[in-house]
């Protein structure tokens, strides 16, 4: 066996000295597309050593295990007419392979153990953001003493045209929101993480973040980006056909940038509020319903309104019905459909033009509109 | 005596009525394979969208029923069954036994299961589609939010599991009542062992997915909040219902796995098997610790991370029995004689292959880790690796193994070989670079994915493709064996076979061991 050991060793090194140098080829390349990313923060960063120690020791047990084995293959075969030995049992190998691997492991568990309690360190949060997933798209809530009034909605910008092929697809498809959420560089953000109808998770794998959006429960983890920059990610739990179309875009900006776009999102929240008490046009509704039917309405009830996996529009009894009765179910929703309750989603003036542009599009031709106001005192009742 | 050794009955009556072990495994066993097909279908859909970016073949609903079709199929119709066919082939010829203990509970375990993947097959003509919520149907996706569908599905689970149950109690009373004299538990072969543990995990689980399911027809139909948290309910608990069993469950799926493997590598080594107490023993353990490890499967949903250390703790120690078998499996070709026919190459691509989802499955039990690998195609690379390249393999060398001895007839060699190639490089050039996507951020179960991961993509359905394609090799292999492949009248067939299988006549008689055999 002793001879047979030394040549197994030879034969082993090899392998293992070309994985490692794979690996560490792999571990350099900041942005793989092979590989984790080690991404902007600290814990990431963590996470991405344990991730690279964890598949070396692999590697390294796997080049001894598959050593031995393509040694066996190569060198015991029948057909070299070597005669078979008949040993078939060790208490000392059995216990050796039982107990030195549970050492192995014992020493994977202690970094492990620590990177999981810093993802857990919740403390110290500078600002919190509430993210809540709806199908198919994110909300973000800035809850911080000067953020708030600050919500929004994210929805997908890659046009359907890209999607179906009759346009070439951008550099960031299927990556590119209308609306990023923007957070300050060296700041500790908490997330409260929900949902508003099934399951998600909202994963950017650079922030080192992936926490399931549960209704009805809320899940709090934080991120510290140490860089500025743009960072991508995309929901990683089933939930329903817009699974795949719901990405994640956060822009890190300095806390400069970031005080001046918070005063620009409260100027904008001021400036609909006044918007709210006004008297529109036909054609301003329709113009702004137009966009606000794309965004929200289009993937269920199609392009020229004759449904999907929505009721079709065109010519349909609600849009070409009591007015009151379309707006209410605009508001409210239809409870165990996938008609959702866009009264939470909407402001009055987006509630108000799209209902609207639903009465006077796609052949619809009602000729009646709906008011911000008119919106504003249904939701009072 | 002399009526006592019948042949089968004619036409179609002796299939529908029959009670016999062979017959049924073999029924068993084709069924599973049409259900291999079918399943694999859906996959070659799958892939065949996700070769390049952006929407081309399929709408994203059907998407979804393909990915939740493919997974419930592959797991309930395909590898389950598959293993119980070779169990009521094989574990009455392994013991000494004539036939099953319960030869007519047999015969309605295997035939309540076509109607019941006809009926879950048809809901893809129903309106709103088959199931879209993925094989692990979490809720509310699949509740609240489900169509017409799920009633049928939940109905479906119920009869597989039924039958599930039946088949494991059969396996479990056959082999604690029926062995030879002298067959002692630690005398029997490592097949029996395996698959005597896995029904009794079946015993164990399958009620618990009955509730889950009966919970969901509850929350759908009459005004029940399990999974609702509007109604005081918890989708989360779904899920650690849904874990309970399904963490077992691949277990259930793999350990008969194990078990075959343990027979063909002593075979074509010429070497007894390494260490088969500790093979016992390993087995039991893993059986064990399959029950406490489910929730790593939820690192992300926001457990307390008292219950993420546990769960962490737990899972990593599963290496420990697994890493026994694998350096077992490593040892017993340790200065064998070996060569590789067929049956061997497969069961070695097992172990290389196997063991690569074992190094997986270890750096995916590293919760902080898994947060960044959960639910992304690293997660699909890891369990591809154990159930296609662990079960599917292993079932595959088992059919190469023991088809001459089932039919006295032999399969070419080239060809099997040659399926073996074909299937290893398929394998490997579909399911390797998901490790790299999923590392890179690409979530699993989406229809169309950002441009950085089309290369993989391609490379991965590329890959699916020749997968796909060998099989047909494989069946057109089997069925030329059976019908017209050179006769083998020799007892052993392998001549390092060992096992009371090997002791009968070649082709297996109707009726095997109706006085039982001396076991030395």
């Amino acid at each position: 066996m002793g001879f047979e050991a030394k040549r197994l060793c030879k034969l082993a090194l090899g392998p293992v000295l070309l994985l490692m140098s794979v690996i560490a080829m792999a571990a350099g390349d900041e942005a793989s597309e092979y590989n984790m990313a080690p991404g902007v923060t600290a814990v990431g960063h963590q996470v991405f050593d344990l991730h690279m120690i964890i598949l070396g020791i692999c590697v390294l047990i796997g080049a001894v295990v598959f050593g031995v084995m393509f040694y066996s293959i190569i060198y015991h075969r029948k057909s070299r007419g070597v005669t078979p030995a008949t040993f078939h049992e060790s208490a000392k190998v059995e216990i050796a392979w039982t107990v030195v691997p549970f050492f192995i492991l014992l020493a994977m568990a202690i970094p492990a153990t620590t990177t999981l309690l810093n993802i857990y360190d919740n403390d110290d949060a500078e600002l919190d953001v509430v993210v809540t997933g709806y199908q198919w798209k994110w909300k973000y809530e800035y809850l911080s003493e000067n953020g708030e009034n600050v919500a929004f909605f994210s929805n997908l910008r890659t046009p359907q045209t890209e999607i179906h092929n009759t346009a070439d697809k951008g550099e960031n498809y299927l990556l590119e929101v209308d609306e990023p959420l923007v957070l300050p560089v060296d700041t500790k953000v908490r997330f409260l993480v929900t949902a508003n109808d099934v399951i998600h998770s909202w994963w950017v794998p650079a922030l080192a973040v992936k926490r399931d959006a549960i209704p009805g429960f809320i899940n709090e983890v934080s991120t510290k980006a140490t860089e500025v920059g743009v960072y991508r990610g995309q929901c990683a739990e089933l939930c329903g056909k817009g699974h795949g179309f719901m990405p994640i875009v956060v822009n890190v900006v300095s806390k400069e940038e970031y005080a001046q776009w918070l005063a620009t999102k409260q100027a904008d929240a001021a400036q609909i509020k006044k918007l709210m008490a006004q008297t529109f046009t036909m054609d301003q509704l329709m113009e702004r319903g137009k966009e606000v039917y794309e965004v929200n309405c289009l993937a269920c009830h199609g392009a020229a309104g004759e449904g999907g996996v929505g009721k079709p529009i065109a010519g349909s009894a609600i849009a070409t019905g009591d007015i009151a009765i379309h707006l209410g179910i605009g508001i409210n929703g239809v409870p165990g459909t996938a008609m959702q309750a866009f009264g939470s989603q909407l402001n009055d003036l987006d509630q108000a033009a799209v209902i609207t542009y639903q009465r006077n599009a796609f052949g619809n031709n009602m000729g009646d509109m709906v008011q911000p106001i008119d919106v504003y005192k249904r939701k009072k009742g | 005596m002399g009526d006592h050794h019948h042949g089968p009955a004619k036409g179609f009556g002796r299939w529908l009525f029959t009670t016999n072990h062979k017959d049924i495994g073999t029924m068993y066993l084709w069924f599973s394979f049409a259900m291999f097909i079918l399943g694999g279908s859906f996959a070659m859909i799958i892939r065949a969208e996700l070769f390049q970016p952006g929407l081309q073949l399929v709408e994203p609903e059907f998407f979804n029923q393909m990915t939740t079709l493919h997974g419930l199929i592959m797991v309930f119709g395909a590898i389950m069954p598959s293993f119980v066919g070779l169990a009521n082939w094989l574990i009455p010829m392994m013991i000494g036994a004539p036939d099953m203990a319960l030869p007519r509970m047999n015969n309605l375990s295997f035939w309540i299961l076509p109607p019941t993947f006809l009926l879950l097959a048809s809901t893809l003509f129903m309106e709103g589609g088959a199931p879209q919520a993925g094989w692990t149907f979490y809720a509310p996706l699949s509740t609240t939010y489900a169509g017409p569908s799920v009633t049928y599905f939940i109905f479906c689970i119920h009869v597989l599991g039924l039958s599930s149950i039946m088949g494991s109690i059969n396996i479990i009373a056959t082999v604690m009542n029926m062995r030879a004299p002298g067959m002692t538990y630690m005398k029997m072969p490592l097949f029996v062992w395996t698959w005597l543990i896995t029904a009794f995990l079946l015993v164990a689980v399958m009620p618990v997915l009955a509730g889950l399911v009966t919970m969901m027809l509850m929350d759908v139909h009459f005004g029940t909040s399990f999974f609702s948290a509007a109604g005081g309910g918890d989708p989360v608990l779904f899920q650690h219902v849904f874990w309970f069993f399904g963490h077992p469950e691949v277990y259930i799926i793999i350990l008969p796995a194990f078990g075959v493997v343990s027979q063909i590598i002593p075979a074509f080594s010429r070497k007894p098997l390494f260490g088969y107490d500790s093979m016992v023993y390993a087995t039991a353990s893993i059986a064990f610790l399959s029950f406490i490890v489910w929730a790593h499967h939820m690192y992300t949903v926001g457990m307390p991370v008292a219950g993420e250390l546990f769960f962490m703790y737990a899972t990593m120690l599963i290496a420990v029995p697994t890493g026994v078998k694998v350096f077992n499996w490593v040892s017993t070709m340790w200065r064998g004689a070996l060569s590789f026919e067929t049956p061997m190459l497969f069961a070695i691509g097992f172990l290389i292959l196997f063991t690569i989802g074992g190094f997986t499955g270890l750096m995916l039990s590293i919760a902080p880790a898994d947060f960044q690998y959960h639910d992304s195609y690293f997660v699909v690379a890891h369990f591809h690796y154990v159930m296609v390249a662990g079960a599917v393999f292993s079932m595959t060398a088992a059919v190469y193994f023991w088809l001459p001895k089932w039919c006295g007839r032999m399969y070419n060699e080239t060809m099997g070989k040659t399926h073996f190639w074909i299937s290893f490089i398929g394998f490997n050039l579909a399911f390797f670079p998901q490790h790299f996507v999923g590392l890179a951020g690409m979530p699993r179960r989406i229809p169309d994915y950002a441009l950085q991961f089309a290369d993989f993509n391609m490379m991965s359905s590329i890959g699916a493709f020749i997968y796909g394609a060998s099989q047909i090799l494989f069946l057109y292999n089997v069925i030329a064996a059976i019908v017209a492949g050179d006769p083998v009248s020799d007892e052993k067939v392998w001549d390092g076979a060992e096992g009371l299988e090997w002791t009968i006549a070649t082709p297996a008689p109707y009726h095997t061991f109706e006085t039982p055999p001396a076991v030395r």
